[in-house]
């Protein structure tokens, strides 16, 4: 990048810091995000629909990682390594935010940014089983994103939206 | 439109710019240990603004800070002296665009009410967060300073009188968690971050969220587009119109606007489908029909407040007649005080006997000799307006606007040539439903992901 460009983008004011999220099927995994300094979020449960996993892998060297559900019991799955969980949790946070950006947060060093070079990466440091400390503070997030759907619309102007154009580019 | 007029850049807005950018510097290293040439950033913000009633405000405020003891008022004060500079380059760029369209100065001037303590709490702890980031810079970033905006936010969106602080403190933290550690950042959004920062601390005083006086608008609203306004948790759609009073005065250029709070996952059409039942001036515009209003509040600053019982349905308008016969005798609506900042301008216009092209900075209108770039990244993806279809057109109904040293062109629609005949192509022509093959696909996905959320959220909030 120029100087020229690099100048432009530190004077405008309408620059789009973080591209929005790309459309993807929820069912599976209803909400993930690059927060607090981990790829976390929460997975639907294949057999009861009442349950959830919380689920989590940190961006440290060891990629410590930590699923278990919403009522605290342990992931039977998520032992030794990455659990199903964690794995469609890695899927479909490269589909919603593109896998450059999840590499780039999770500090992962890979030639081609796909799923599976992420995935593989991650893997073969061997990553480390945390206790799910994580779990009540994801599944909180997890639940003020969902209210956010209970929040009223207002026809009343917020003039204050005037700073975040739309971008058509993607993740 | 004299397009030609827009080319040069007024006197004074290079030095002005020159004061907020060694600021906006300042604040990038952080307000508590200032560099020898941040402090000198300081005081030239300070001087910028000498002869002026903030004068010994913001000289004291520039001292404070140069020598790290600033407190909460001190960064307030800062904030105002960029304000006001801000403002001063808007008001030298909004007489530019007045000369180019030709158009009525808007008449009255905009009053903003004082006074209203409501929820004097949370602004407290809305104006802290905002200080603690002062202190810190973008380049002291890390996540906890971040994390100190989530509940001043959870507790300010439910309520509506602080919707505007909220919605912007939102969208800014967003910006910022995504950015963390600000030391390893490779590029620093300086200017739009000042920008944002300013704005809400000012927000958090007494009176920044005051609304201006309301009067009743009962006559014929004729829809021009629909801008469309995003970021990761909130949207909003704004109406651009000309309302023609009942009494016959002359028209005048007025907006309306829904919003909402939303989950990330909402995207695309999915942002129509949430803001679509609530005003029913959206479905109105897809259908290409006027509105006619009854007693609708409308502001000092030409917002319309919308309430579907005082308005139904009209005849068939066709946005490019209005764009042709009733713009140019149409005046522009006033701006709020504390909405005078370039980058907020928005000025509804009509363009035809351009060429189009392209230069280094993407899509250009060349009009009256001057080529204007298209800002065609605004332009909302659920919709049929596309980048290409403004390269084959004739006529353009657009929003000009004014960012990083150039005006531009937000088009909102198209006239374009298809099968030998002339059709007209909306940004916002999805808003109000569609039948369209690609915008059907869409409306489904986005129905699927809310639905799948809403059976989430019926099954585990309040347990």
């Amino acid at each position: 990048m120029g100087d020229v460009l690099l100048s432009d983008w530190e004077k405008s004011s309408t620059v789009r810091v973080i591209p929005p999220a790309r459309p993807r099927k929820l069912a599976k995994v209803p909400f993930v995000e690059l927060a607090d300094g981990r790829l976390q979020g929460v997975v639907s449960s294949g057999s009861d629909i009442e349950r959830v996993y919380v689920s989590s892998v940190a961006a440290d060297s060891i990629y410590s990682f930590a699923c278990s559900t919403n009522n605290n019991r342990p992931c039977g799955g998520a032992r030794g390594t990455f659990c199903n969980h964690i794995l469609a949790l890695i899927n479909e946070a490269v589909l919603q935010y593109g896998a450059e950006r999840v590499a780039r947060y999770l500090r992962v060093e890979v030639e081609e940014s796909t799923t599976q070079a992420i995935t593989s990466a991650m893997l073969a440091t061997r990553p480390s089983h945390l206790d799910a400390l994580a779990a009540a503070s994801v599944f909180s997030r997890f639940l003020r994103h969902l209210a956010y759907l209970e929040l009223a619309p207002t026809t009343e102007p917020v003039p204050e939206m005037q700073w975040f154009p739309p971008t058509r580019e993607v993740a | 439109m004299r397009a030609d007029l827009l080319a040069s850049t007024p006197d004074g807005v290079d030095e002005a710019f020159a004061a907020v950018d060694a600021f906006d510097q300042a604040l990038t290293g952080g307000l508590l240990r200032l560099q020898p040439a941040q402090a000198t950033g300081l005081t030239q913000l300070a001087e910028a603004v000498a002869n002026t009633p903030l004068a010994s405000r913001v000289a004291e405020a520039a001292e404070k800070a140069a020598a790290g003891v600033a407190a909460e008022d001190h960064f307030v004060a800062l904030a105002a002296a960029r304000t006001a500079l801000l403002g001063a380059i808007h008001d030298a760029l909004m007489a530019q665009v007045q000369e180019a369209t030709g158009r009525a100065a808007s008449t009255p001037e905009v009053v903003q009410a004082t006074g209203g303590e409501a929820a004097k709490n949370i602004l407290t702890a809305a104006r802290s967060w905002l200080s603690d980031l002062a202190r810190a810079g973008w380049q002291g970033l890390d996540s906890d300073v971040v994390a100190g905006s989530a509940p001043v936010v959870s507790a300010m969106l439910p309520d509506m009188g602080l919707r505007r602080l909220a919605a912007l403190l939102d969208g800014f933290a967003a910006e910022l968690a995504a950015s963390c550690p600000g030391a390893t950042m490779e590029r620093v959004p300086a200017r739009r971050w000042a920008d944002l920062w300013s704005c809400a601390l000012l927000l958090t005083l007494p009176g920044g969220m005051a609304a201006t006086a309301i009067e009743k608008a009962t006559g014929r609203l004729l829809p021009l587009g629909i801008d469309l306004q995003e970021h990761a948790t909130a949207v909003q759609a704004q109406v651009h119109a000309v309302f023609e009073p009942a009494d016959g005065t002359q028209p005048r250029l007025v907006r309306a606007s829904v919003s909402a709070p939303k989950p990330d996952t909402v995207i695309g059409a999915g942002l129509w489908q949430l803001l679509r039942p609530h005003m029913s001036l959206l479905n109105a515009f897809s259908d290409g029909r006027a509105m006619e209003l009854t007693d609708m509040p409308l502001t000092a600053e030409g917002n319309l407040i919308w309430s579907d019982e005082h308005a139904r349905r009209g005849d068939p308008a066709d946005p490019f007649a209005t764009a042709r016969v009733v713009l140019p005798n149409a005046a522009d609506a006033p701006t709020a005080p504390l909405g005078r900042h370039p980058a907020r301008i928005a000025v509804p216009v009509f363009l035809e006997g351009y060429a189009a092209g392209k230069d280094e900075g993407g899509l250009t209108l060349t009009v009256a000799g001057h080529p204007l770039t298209v800002d065609a990244d605004r332009i909302p993806v659920a919709g049929p307006l596309t980048p290409e279809s403004i390269a084959t057109s004739g006529a353009c109904i657009g929003l000009l606007r004014w960012d990083a040293g150039a005006f531009r062109l937000q088009p909102l629609a198209v006239e374009t040539i298809v099968k030998k005949k002339v059709v007209a192509v909306h940004a916002g022509a999805w808003a109000g439903g569609t039948t369209d093959k690609d915008g059907v696909k869409a409306e489904k996905a986005a129905t699927d992901a809310v639905g799948v959320l809403r059976e989430r959220a019926g099954r585990l909030l309040r347990k």
